[in-house]
């Protein structure tokens, strides 16, 4: 270590020629939410208080089915890339961030599973 | 991990208090960090009290006369005195400027002094520089090209052009941006920092350069660009009124134009 330049650890690696792909992502799934969330918080305002079977009927219409779908696939797409860069910034062992990266990435995948079999469930299963 | 206290020998002592000559009308405080390599001690806050009506109007002018009058193991960097050169970088109550540039009257209370932000400590204000400088080495900060140079006149610019670059060319690389980004602070050993980010924008604009792909084929990196959270930090402390935060933006757009 003593022997090697400011420079040689400048350059360190190099340019991983990746990360374009991570950011312009992170603004698009950002663009998508923007309405998505919004109408999710104008619904719930309609629906709050509102009976089981109501809300069940409304989450069984197709098109509202869609929505929610499209809003919990976006929104913990859009909350990995996000956690990442935390990860990144703040974790500084590399395995250890390299490990919490995965994790989170697993936990998107099994809630985007979770919340699209539940609303599958809801809008074609009929009797629940 | 993140840390949250200093380590125990970087911890702040109080320091000497140094007092006006008794016959002094209008007194100013000054609370310096110093250190002392060779001493083994912490680091220390000195208090300097110094009659303005014999000192200049400017920090730097300060630092001189105490250096000068009072104290002269006081140790930092200076050399145009007007702004020009980037070598009086510090933290000046609380912001990251020059010494030469900003007036001790706008500084409310007692003015506190301290070197650029996460940095090593070379001695009281003198930061190490070596990291930034060799990060700016990294980028290749000269012009490259393939056609040949012309034989008979230099490269031409229009006007247009040429007004690309401004914003830019002024930078003086005093570091005060760098060293005022969190997200400098927590990973500088591979994010390039807005300083360096700027320069580089400097040379992929440039008209005449005919290397851009490779510059941004450097930068495409989520360290070396895209730690930059838009803090605007950087725009903020920069005592020459630039806005990094703005170059760094224009790379990232030009990074999603050539996809």
């Amino acid at each position: 270590m003593a022997y090697r330049t400011p420079v040689k650890r400048a350059v360190g690696l190099g340019s991983a020629k990746d990360g374009v792909h991570h950011w312009w992502m992170q603004r698009v799934t950002a663009i998508a939410l923007v309405p998505l969330v919004l109408w999710f918080t104008f619904s719930m305002a309609v629906y709050a208080g509102a009976d089981f079977e109501t809300v069940r009927a409304w989450i069984a219409t197709p098109m509202v089915a869609v929505l929610l779908i499209a809003l919990i696939v976006t929104a913990l797409f859009h909350a990995q890339l996000g956690l990442q860069v935390v990860l990144e910034d703040y974790v500084q062992p590399h395995g250890l961030q390299l490990a919490c990266v995965i994790a989170v990435k697993f936990l998107a995948v099994l809630l985007i599973l979770v919340g699209v079999l539940s609303v599958l469930r809801i809008a074609l299963g009929g009797q629940t | 991990m993140a840390q949250f206290r200093l380590p125990a020998n970087s911890r702040i002592t109080e320091g000497t208090t140094w007092s006006a000559p008794a016959d002094s009308k209008r007194i100013q405080r000054f609370r310096i960090y110093r250190w002392n390599p060779e001493d083994g001690l912490n680091p220390r806050v000195d208090t300097y009290e110094v009659d303005m009506d014999s000192c200049g109007p400017m920090v730097l002018d300060a630092l001189i006369k105490i250096k000068n009058e009072v104290d002269p193991t006081l140790t930092f960097r200076r050399s145009c005195r007007e702004g020009i050169c980037g070598s009086c970088a510090m933290n000046v109550d609380g912001t990251n400027t020059l010494a030469c540039t900003k007036a001790c009257s706008e500084v409310d209370g007692d003015v506190r002094i301290y070197p650029l932000p996460h940095l090593p400590v070379v001695k009281d204000l003198v930061p190490d520089l070596t990291h930034f400088y060799a990060q700016y080495a990294s980028i290749k900060p000269w012009i490259r090209t393939r056609t040949p140079t012309p034989p008979d006149h230099e490269r031409l610019q229009s006007k247009d052009d040429r007004e690309e670059l401004d914003g830019l060319y002024e930078c003086i690389l005093c570091a005060c941006c760098s060293t005022s980004c969190p997200s400098y602070w927590w990973n500088g050993d591979r994010f390039l920092g807005p300083a360096i980010l700027l320069q580089a924008y400097r040379w992929i604009v440039d008209s005449r350069d005919e290397a851009t792909g490779e510059r941004l084929d450097d930068l495409e990196d989520s360290f070396k660009l895209y730690r930059c959270h838009t803090i605007m930090n950087c725009t903020r402390t920069c005592p020459k009124g630039l806005n990094p935060a703005r170059a760094i933006a224009e790379i990232k757009k030009l990074m999603l134009a050539r996809r």
